[in-house]
């Protein structure tokens, strides 16, 4: 799980000031590091969709936003996303996938089969990645991609990265 | 079921508006889908208002942002039952970030207006100030008549936040008043206006 620890570097090299965030196990060491970042305001939200609202409105205020979300949460955001792609709001969210890798729970299958077509027909430019040592220069990218390029993207952080999820069995 | 009283509301939401924007003139105001829109374009379109042309759900979240991001500029947003309803479970995103420079005013007209003015819940049982207190925004209160609106006037701009106002207002179909429609332009007019001519 270091890998956290590259995204969150790549945070601070971007100057992203806004973490907007659904609790998360994948996501669990990088959103810690970021609560505990004093430059870094953390938005614990109740449903994904809220952290693409939230993103635009730092984005007006002249903050850098990015979302973190598990793949189960990338169909909530998808009305929501109009608003980054009419406005052309930067956006950058990265999601770590279920349904991939050891998936334990059939629940999770059809939104992570999905993700990407789904964030693609919504108008989003997506990578994805699961080898750990590429994961900082990717999500350094797509940063870039975000608040250099001005475009919206998500990079898909794979089921192999994380721990296998068994709930006992 | 009480689907017919907002007829009789005294406050009239063109009226509210003015009287809030009028209010101060420094709030950076996000308005929601749809019938704020037209009532804050019909008091004054400006820069400093961004207006939700979809999005439904999303006005108060975007408030959050944008008053995290400005945290000594004042931040309203303005919408409505129908759009707060939508995104409810945001009131509990911003209570427990408690921005202090952040007040939300719903202008509840009872009615889905651009859908045909259909009943929304709180047209018989939901009461969003309750029900923003119960998400954890103490601040939270409804404002009936031109005189509670006026008590409540300075509250609304300036008071530590998060600040929670239902506005009763009449349910009418009034005339549309339309800001762009050109997100683009509505949110680098935005920003220009908040962050100068260098942050386009």
């Amino acid at each position: 799980m270091e890998w956290a620890d590259d995204i969150y570097a790549a945070f601070k090299d971007a100057g992203i000031n806004q973490v907007a965030y659904v609790p998360d196990a994948g996501h669990k060491r990088l959103i810690n590091a970021c609560i505990a970042d004093n430059d870094i305001q953390t938005v614990s939200l109740t449903t994904e969709e809220e952290g693409v609202a939230v993103s635009a409105g730092a984005w007006l205020g002249g903050d850098k936003c990015v979302l973190l979300m598990q793949s189960s949460g990338v169909g909530n955001c998808i009305n929501m996303l109009s608003l980054t792609e009419t406005c052309r709001f930067p956006f950058v969210t990265f999601v770590t996938m279920r349904g991939q890798w050891h998936e334990f729970n059939p629940w999770q299958m059809p939104m992570g089969t999905t993700t990407k077509l789904a964030l693609e027909t919504a108008g989003l430019l997506v990578d994805e990645v699961d080898d750990p040592n590429d994961v900082g220069p990717r999500a350094a990218a797509a940063l870039h991609k975000a608040f250099v390029g001005a475009q919206s993207t998500a990079l898909l952080l794979g089921q192999r990265l994380v721990p296998v999820k068994t709930f006992g069995k | 079921m009480m689907s017919e009283r907002a007829e009789q509301f005294p406050l009239h939401r063109r009226d509210v508006a003015k009287t809030l924007l009028q209010a101060r003139d420094d709030m950076l105001i996000v308005t929601g889908l749809g019938s704020t829109n037209w009532d804050f374009t019909a008091a004054g379109d400006q820069p400093r208002i961004f207006p939700l042309w979809g999005a439904m759900g999303g006005a108060v979240p975007i408030g959050l942002g944008l008053a995290l991001a400005q945290p000594h500029k004042r931040v309203m947003v303005a919408t409505g039952d129908g759009e707060m309803l939508m995104g409810i479970g945001a009131l509990a995103t911003v209570a427990v970030n408690a921005p202090k420079n952040l007040a939300i005013c719903v202008f509840d007209n009872e009615r889905y207006g651009e859908t045909g003015m259909q009943t929304t819940h709180t047209a018989s049982v939901t009461d969003l100030a309750l029900t923003a207190k119960g998400l954890g925004i103490q601040d939270a209160d409804t404002i009936t008549d031109e005189t509670s609106l006026k008590a409540h006037l300075d509250t609304i701009t300036g008071a530590d936040g998060p600040i929670f106002r239902v506005i009763k207002v009449r349910a009418e179909k009034l005339d549309f008043v339309l800001p762009s429609k050109d997100g683009v332009h509505l949110k680098n007019r935005f920003r220009a206006n908040l962050l100068g001519e260098g942050a386009l």
